[in-house]
């Protein structure tokens, strides 16, 4: 006779995780032969021949309106919300919201949802450029801790709990918190320690995890959002966790209300959401909760060989977990694989260059000092010996004196106004050169990282423009101005 | 009996999409996936023993001696004093076995990145394994990119016998690993690289990179060829690139007859004649030289 085992509440959940529901349903109607008429136009690609032939059939079939049997993102009730539920399990959270318009948009809702128009919000200076959108677009007032900075990298580093806990005395009405886990460099501050500092002073704790869906798969790299007790966090699973581009996830945590917070993203969120990114997430949350510590394990040895290797060859600084500090670097990303170029007389983005136009290697920026190479299950060990040895052959060509570099350093933010007001204000228009003093009407930042060298409503003080000018001449990609090639920016009248 | 009896088996190699190239098979004598790639080896009537690597042909007894002539003789008579030479894939052991005819070369470095490939050869492939036992020779199992990053004015002659450059061994057609091979090698040193057939349009986007690549890192880059049956096209190209030797002007045919070097398609007369190439692929060449100096 066959002895029943009592099933323990892993191997259910497991099982339970195995479903992708969406993806099902959305495979289900791509072979069920509906005769459509609704949108989209190109009818399973029908519409569009050449399209069809560039993307494929498969991929046109699946690109389909929302639906009964598909469900609704602005008001989830079936396949949808199964998805978002195992998501929300998944990643340890009590809610979890698709999202299509990017890890943007994922920033901006949780900040909507948490203060609005003349509330403070707490967040270090070197956020994206989404979350101070978003105080343009909801008119809360940014309180901005500096962030600190490694002084040989000139990079910025994560808030200490001092400054925290001294900001949060000093602003005790501000609504809530913003942290980056991590930053782009894969610096993590000490999150635990400033969410029970927040939650003590009844501040709310909303991660930026753009750079951190990993986090939640892999026991040796650092501590996630949800995981430290954070109310929200916007996590990038199309960045390192698989989905496709523009595809993420908002997570929340009680005692966050899901329907309001579903409310405000459905203010600015497509209502035709493509159901290509929704089951892109719903297939890379299933293969990231069985196949995902394999594949961060395999991340962190590409990167730490890397790492070995490029410090090898000298000249060059491929930084790592001996930045820990214990407070403004509590933890570091080690799937990161960030390079420090400047002793070897070369910018970073001058290097991202030369990868480029000679050895055809795309990495993911360059900034000053410093560039960064997103390493995935994806690289191939050639791959990375290719990027290894081509940085060789860099320092051997193009080696220089160090001297004559700009010597990157924090800029305290001259706050003239909030955002909102600035941005609205009336402006005009003056040669970036002769903008000293004035206040900024529009952001101004290289991209990637998409950080703010200056944001609206802050004043454009001499080293902000030095640093501006610097950035333009080494050929870094600027934007957020009206003024597409930076001859001009928009100050306030 | 038909020529197609029904206990035929056969084996097919894919030169392009459109284009392949049949055998009939005798024996699989060994058929293995090692942690890089899928190995094969095949008996055949017409080819003999024959290696296959991701189910391509890699070298066929019959044959191969076409190609690892033309990759060891043609430098060696150019350049007076060779003492170490690497060799950069070339598992098989061909190469090593040309070199090994040299009695003033004091070392050879093989690396190949698999194993399996030199330790299947040892086993079924006398007729190129024969020389890995020459006190000479080093054999070291690594990534053929990690091992020259390390390597400074240390050879004469470096010889990239790899596969072709879809998979495993893209690596060797980069700008990188050429710009590695120079810093590897002394002041007159000599690189010599398998580098693909002209003839199908799928295949010659590697012969113009490898051929701007090479030229934007040394001084003296040309290109000369060979007739290799079992090879798409039959049409073979090997690059010659150098720091100082000339591969026509410095070749010393006395000293190279002088040493009584035994060879079944090598010969000073085909070498200069090797490097006298076809007009479309001297235009070929040309255009992308236009392009790594434009």
């Amino acid at each position: 006779m066959a002895r029943t085992v009592p099933a323990r509440a892993g191997d259910i959940k497991a099982q339970r995780q195995k479903g992708t529901p969406l993806a099902d349903a959305l495979d289900a109607q791509r072979i069920n032969r509906l005769a459509h008429f609704d949108v989209p136009a190109h009818k399973s690609g029908r519409g569009n021949p050449e399209l069809t032939e560039y993307l494929g059939e498969r991929a046109m079939a699946m690109d389909v309106n929302s639906m009964k049997p598909l469900d609704n993102l602005g008001h989830p009730v079936s396949v949808i919300k199964e998805a978002q539920e195992l998501c929300a399990e998944a990643f340890g959270a009590d809610d979890a919201f698709f999202m299509v318009n990017g890890t943007t948009s994922a920033v901006q809702a949780m900040i909507m949802a948490s203060v609005t128009t003349g509330d403070e919000i707490i967040l270090p200076r070197n956020v994206h450029r989404s979350a101070i959108n978003a105080l343009v677009v909801c008119g809360a007032i940014p309180v901005y801790i500096n962030p600190g900075i490694d002084k040989r990298l000139g990079i910025p580093l994560g808030m200490s709990v001092e400054d925290v806990k001294r900001t949060i005395k000093e602003h005790p009405n501000a609504k809530a918190i913003l942290v980056n886990n991590p930053t782009y460099y894969g610096i993590c501050s000490n999150l635990k320690e400033i969410v029970k500092l927040a939650h003590a002073a009844g501040m709310r704790v909303l991660a930026d995890e753009a750079h951190g869906t990993h986090f939640y798969f892999h026991e040796e790299l650092p501590v996630s959002a949800m995981a430290c007790g954070c109310d929200m966090a916007a996590a990038s699973i199309h960045k390192t966790g698989g989905s496709l581009t523009q595809s993420s996830v908002l997570l929340t945590r009680k005692p966050v209300n899901p329907d309001y917070v579903r409310q405000v993203i459905t203010l600015t969120q497509s209502t035709s959401a493509s159901y290509l990114l929704l089951s892109s997430l719903d297939i890379a949350r299933k293969n990231l909760f069985f196949k995902g510590r394999d594949m961060y394990q395999k991340t962190i040895e590409f990167a730490d060989y890397a790492r070995e290797e490029i410090n090898d060859l000298g000249g060059y600084y491929a930084f790592g977990p001996e930045l820990i500090n214990g407070d403004t670097v509590f933890a570091f990303d080690r799937t990161k694989l960030s390079v420090h170029t400047r002793d070897i007389g070369l910018a970073g983005i001058e290097v991202y260059d030369y990868l480029r136009d000679d050895y055809g290697i795309q990495i993911e920026f360059g900034d000053i000092g410093n560039l960064l190479a997103i390493i995935s299950c994806g690289d191939r060990m050639m791959d990375i010996d290719r990027l290894i040895s081509a940085l060789e052959e860099i320092k051997r060509k193009r080696e220089k004196s160090p001297i004559g570099l700009f010597d990157h350093e924090y800029i305290n933010p001259d706050i003239a106004m909030a955002p909102q007001t600035a941005f609205y204000a009336k402006k005009r228009r003056v040669k970036l050169e002769k903008s000293k003093g004035f206040i900024a009407g529009e952001f101004v930042m290289s991209y990637p990282p998409g950080i703010p060298i200056v944001a609206p409503g802050e004043r454009i003080t001499a080293d902000v423009l030095e640093h501006i000018l610097f950035a333009k001449a080494k050929g870094c990609f600027m934007t957020g101005t009206e003024d597409m090639s930076l001859e001009y920016v928009n100050v306030l009248a | 009996m038909t020529g197609n009896n029904l206990t035929d088996l056969w084996y097919t190699d894919e030169h392009t999409r459109n284009v392949r190239f049949s055998m009939k098979v005798t024996e699989q004598i060994a058929s293995k996936k090692s942690k890089v790639q899928r190995i094969d080896i095949l008996d055949t009537p017409a080819y003999g023993r024959v290696l296959c690597l991701d189910g391509g042909i890699m070298i066929t007894e019959r044959d191969e001696f076409i190609y690892h002539e033309m990759l060891a003789h043609v430098p060696m008579a150019v350049h007076p004093r060779v003492k170490n030479v690497l060799v950069i894939g070339g598992g098989d052991g061909g190469t090593v076995r040309e070199l090994c005819k040299y009695k003033s070369i004091e070392t050879i470095d093989l690396v190949e990145a698999d194993k399996d490939v030199v330790l299947l050869s040892k086993k079924h492939l006398p007729f190129t394994s024969s020389k890995f036992k020459d006190k000479r020779v080093s054999v070291w199992f690594e990534e053929g990119l990690r091992f020259v990053r390390g390597k400074k004015n240390e050879y004469d002659l470096i010889i990239v016998d790899s596969p072709d450059p879809y998979g495993p061994a893209e690596g060797f057609f980069t700008r990188e690993f050429y710009g590695t091979c120079y810093k590897a090698l002394r002041d007159d040193g000599i690189l010599i690289n398998q580098h693909e057939s002209p003839f199908y349009d799928e295949h010659c986007k590697s012969v113009r990179d490898a051929h701007r690549h090479i030229t934007l890192e040394f001084p003296i880059s040309t290109v000369y060829q060979a007739h290799i049956p079992s090879y798409p096209s039959g049409h073979w190209l090997f690059g010659f690139a150098s720091k100082k030797w000339n591969p026509i002007g410095n070749l010393d045919e006395a000293r190279w007859n002088k040493l009584r070097i035994n060879t079944r398609y090598y010969n000073t007369a085909l070498h200069r004649g090797a490097f006298a190439l076809p007009n479309y692929v001297l235009d070929m060449l040309h255009e992308e030289e236009q392009a790594a100096f434009k």
